[in-house]
């Protein structure tokens, strides 16, 4: 396998990519980024949990005109995994309205973003159709 | 001696294109035009807050002064998201409030004409191409597009998804029929960016930005300035009958920002703290939404405007939809709402935004709208949401003189 690298760092590669999350220690919160402290409790401990990799779209927009260097047309969404809200785009099937929808059951799907002068590939993921 | 607070004097420009104007050539028109409302000029003000976003680091207040009068008052130049405008009000008042001064004026003003999609994108990496994580989340490349969408088209898309998806009832054709409403009511609105009614096959059809958000489902991007010119209770009774008969009463001028709450960093919650400053506003006024005659609130698309139904109150939890095909919130409806025709319609230069709008609901409370007028209007509220988040509610009621 060729040296890889996740698009974001809570993107884990491996055998079965996940996301995983900081949850706050003493009110459950979760976060995907880097933190200093709980914006729901103020709390400083954290803990690392995996994220469910199936979830359903709650909300999404298929957007068809983005800033220069964005490749459209590209759904973004929201998914509810198991109760944690994830962004992230719709792969793996057709744009459309007449596809995509409310409350459609979606899973976690990882791609090749591409290569830098290192050879190193970039990992991103995205969410596609679990039905 | 009571501490209520009263509009004296408000104003806003035409919103639209302006190339031979710079953003003090529109402050000052504004801040002119609400001293002379009002009745009074800049020796008479105590403080000055002002707001130009896209300019927030330049002293737009400052530079106003340079113009139209440097008396030495205290300035406060803020920057609050879309919320801006109702943030320099709100400093106002405040400042009022306190007893510091008597009187004070905001300016909001905006250069926007041209400005395109704003939100999303990023800088570029450097010409070397290696993978290398930085930020919060230890990103090697821009994520706009690879995981979501930053662009407010596509954020607030979601927004109208969303809640579509807890309660039911949307659709592209509901959400289009929102901004169809709006265009309509612009055609009355002389100081509009854009006047002309659209059919809801013209919106459907229109450029889409981000499903279910067409073109003209979007704010306009224009350029503009309001201002208003603020006064204690105590004051007030030492000007003139006429000038306390045009006086608009600040029945409550409430600021909130977005509690924490399950996924608020994925995608902005623009809800709560609506719902909040709405809750924190009726309390103060002793209103509630049904005593309300006109409502302007932030349209900055479509697909937001069904949202803040429910969130202002104006309807029952989860009945936006249901409420507006009713036809409640067309000008000749229960709650009339963007009259003026909107964030979509007469356009949104940002900072200038939440002044404008309570300069549209002084406007009917006054008497004064013309062809537009909402006749007998004696409440209004004016609402704005500014990403990141800021919330601006306020509500106002006519003289009884």
């Amino acid at each position: 396998m060729a040296n890889q690298i996740p698009l974001v760092e809570y993107l884990e590669l491996g055998d079965q990519p996940h996301l995983k999350a900081h949850e706050c220690t003493s009110c459950g919160a979760r976060y995907f980024d880097r933190r200093n402290a709980c914006a729901g409790c103020s709390g400083t401990e954290f803990t690392p949990v995996v994220v469910p990799d199936e979830g359903v779209v709650k909300a999404f927009s298929i957007v068809t005109f983005a800033a220069p260097g964005v490749p459209v047309p590209f759904v973004s969404a929201i998914i509810d995994c198991g109760g944690t809200s994830v962004r992230g785009n719709v792969i793996n099937c057709e744009p459309s309205p007449e596809v995509v929808h409310l409350g459609m059951p979606v899973r976690l799907a990882t791609y090749v973003l591409g290569t830098d002068d290192n050879g190193v590939e970039a990992i991103g993921f995205g969410y596609e159709p679990a039905n | 001696m009571s501490d209520d607070i009263w509009i004296l004097g408000i104003t806003m420009t035409k919103f639209g294109k302006h190339p031979d104007k710079d953003t003090v050539d529109l402050a000052a028109e504004a801040a002119m035009g609400a001293l002379r409302d009002g009745g009074v000029t800049m020796k008479d003000m105590g403080l000055l807050a002002a707001g130009c976003l896209m300019q927030s680091n330049a002293g737009i207040g400052q530079q106003l002064q340079k113009q139209i009068g440097q008396t030495g008052i205290p300035v406060y130049n803020v920057a609050n998201a879309c919320a801006t405008g109702a943030t320099a009000l709100r400093t106002a008042i405040m400042a009022v409030k306190s007893g510091e001064v008597d009187m004070g004026l905001a300016v909001g003003v905006e250069k926007l004409a041209g400005a395109g999609l704003l939100g999303g994108g990023g800088t570029p990496k450097s010409d070397k191409k290696e993978w290398s994580p930085s930020g919060r989340y230890g990103a090697v490349t821009n994520t706009d597009g690879r995981i979501g969408a930053a662009s407010m088209p596509a954020v607030f898309a979601q927004v109208g998804m969303e809640y579509g998806h807890k309660y039911g009832g949307t659709s592209f054709e509901l959400f289009a029929k929102i901004a169809e409403k709006n265009h309509a009511h612009s055609t009355l609105n002389p100081l509009a960016a854009y006047t002309k009614r659209m059919t809801l096959e013209e919106i459907m059809n229109d450029v889409m930005i981000a499903y279910p958000n067409t073109r003209s489902m979007c704010s306009a991007n224009c350029d503009g300035a309001a201002a208003a010119v603020v006064v204690s209770d105590a004051k007030l009774k030492t000007l003139s009958l006429e000038q306390q008969r045009r006086a608009i009463k600040v029945k409550a001028s409430v600021l909130t920002s977005d509690p924490y709450e399950e996924g608020c960093q994925v995608l902005p919650n623009v809800n709560t703290l609506t719902k909040n400053a709405a809750r924190i506003a009726y309390e103060k006024a002793g209103v509630g939404p049904e005593d309300l005659d006109l409502v302007e609130l932030h349209d900055c698309f479509a697909t937001a405007e069904l949202v803040h139904y429910d969130n202002l109150g104006l309807c029952e939890e989860g009945g936006a939809a249901d409420f507006f095909l009713s036809g409640a919130t067309w000008r000749d409806g229960k709650t009339p709402v963007n009259v003026s025709g909107g964030l979509e319609s007469k356009g949104h230069p940002i900072a200038a935004t939440g002044i404008a709008n309570i300069w549209e609901v002084c406007h009917h409370l006054r008497g004064e709208a013309g062809d537009r007028q909402i006749e007998g209007a004696k409440v209004g509220l004016a609402h704005v949401i500014g990403l990141g988040s800021a919330c601006g509610v306020h509500i106002l009621e006519k003289s009884g003189l």
